[in-house]
């Protein structure tokens, strides 16, 4: 079946069969910030926004992206750079694998919670999991990211 | 890995039905996120999502809520009216799934058709006494709709009365994220109680025998709003009668003596803060 629809800005009309999940379509197509862990929805890596929505992308039908606006981090580089440069500072990146998800979820909270306290950045952000840095230098990082005030 | 052969996306219910019930193998999609860690074999896969079906989002009527079978865990989560009504149990009962992703994806048609015994929603819907109607079923009581033996069926929409219902939503979880060991909900309307306990790890149930022992004492007097040494003890029996009357089973999270440990102390919890 053929889907069309938006993705980093460009309209796109791919072909899917109706069990492909977005993530492993968007991979398919060169999109390789995208990325699998789990396996049950629970750690975040694939974390795309669907109408600017965070949503896993390794639960949902490629055929139900039919005519929503798909962005990866592919499509919020500059954002995206300007985020990393500072998890990097906290030395919050690690081994970085979880970073493309996290990143995508830090910039869909920045747009949806205005100067959010600790305990709603680290709900906003526990669908995503990081084996390495045991998350506070992610906070540190995110606060800095959002300009929030640290004595809270 | 579940397997599709034909995914359809109808524009009218009948069509979904109709296609629903031609074959065995065919099947509603909801989120997907619990199909997808099985090997279901889908023959027609029917996608409800056409704006065209009206399934997505929540409706409000003069005197009711009515949350369409699309819509997301996270609209439950973010809707500002549930932030207040019922003691925002809704939202307290959601928050803890997983993450905002995964609420975004999941749908409350899926978590409520789907019966999830692990479900922290239906234990919260149940305690407010909702109904649920089904496109051929019609209109029946959450309650009714648990018991009913499964039959094919599209879940439309849930409905909640808006009342002064009181209510109060508690779990316990290995980790904050992870699905509850247990969960409690408790609710009070006019005088009768409502004790539901759910992942048992069994579905959601409404513990009658303490629902109604509660529902004659608070009647009685107002003597267990007093925050004594008799109203404690009382509210702790009724505790021991839900954990008494459910049943409970072990599975990887807990065993069934652990969950029956907890129970009462979820219950008294939840009934401490509804009486505050």
């Amino acid at each position: 079946m053929k889907i069309e629809f938006t993705i980093n800005g460009k309209k796109a009309a791919w072909d899917v069969a109706p069990d492909d999940l977005l993530a492993d379509t968007l991979r398919a197509h060169g999109f390789l910030s995208v990325k699998k862990a789990c396996n049950t929805s629970c750690c975040g890596l694939c974390t795309v926004w669907v109408d600017g929505q965070p949503t896993l992308s390794c639960t949902m039908l490629s055929a139900r992206a039919n005519g929503k606006t798909i962005t990866t981090l592919e499509g919020v580089q500059m954002e995206a750079e300007e985020f990393a440069k500072i998890l990097t500072s906290e030395g919050a990146e690690q081994c970085g694998f979880c970073s493309p998800g996290f990143v995508m979820n830090v910039l869909a909270m920045k747009k949806e919670l205005k100067n959010p306290t600790d305990e709603e950045i680290i709900h906003y952000l526990t669908g995503n999991l990081c084996r390495c840095t045991g998350y506070m230098g992610q906070l540190r990082a995110v606060k800095t990211y959002l300009g929030v005030n640290s004595a809270q | 890995m579940f397997t599709i052969r034909e995914l359809v996306q109808p524009e009218t219910l009948e069509e979904a039905y109709s296609t629903l019930i031609s074959r065995n193998p065919n099947t509603v999609l909801g989120g997907c996120a619990f199909l997808k860690m099985g090997s279901k074999r889908i023959g027609t896969a029917i996608d409800l999502s056409s704006p065209k079906l009206g399934l997505k989002g929540i409706r409000e009527e003069a005197d009711r809520f009515e949350i369409g079978a699309m819509t997301t865990l996270r609209e439950i989560e973010t809707y500002p009216a549930f932030q207040e009504f019922y003691q925002g149990i809704l939202p307290q009962a959601v928050r803890d799934i997983i993450g905002v992703q995964f609420r975004n994806s999941v749908t409350v048609g899926a978590s409520v058709f789907s019966r999830y015994g692990f479900s922290d929603l239906i234990t919260a819907l149940l305690a407010l006494n909702a109904e649920v109607e089904l496109f051929h079923g019609g209109r029946m009581s959450l309650q009714a709709f648990l018991d009913k033996p499964y039959e094919k069926d599209i879940l439309v929409k849930v409905r909640l009365q808006k009342n002064e219902r009181k209510a109060s939503y508690q779990s316990l979880r290995n980790s904050v994220s992870d699905y509850a060991i247990l969960n409690v909900a408790v609710s009070e309307l006019q005088g009768q109680w409502r004790i539901v306990v759910g992942a048992r790890p069994q579905r959601a149930k409404l513990a009658e025998r303490a629902s109604q022992k509660l529902s004659e004492l608070a009647g009685e007097n107002g003597a267990l709003r007093n925050n004594d040494e008799n109203a404690l003890k009382q509210l702790e029996d009724i505790a021991k009668i839900a954990a008494e009357e459910l049943a409970f089973g072990t599975n990887m999270r807990g065993s069934a003596e652990y969950r029956q440990a907890v129970c009462p102390v979820l219950v008294k919890r939840a009934l401490m803060e509804v009486l505050k």
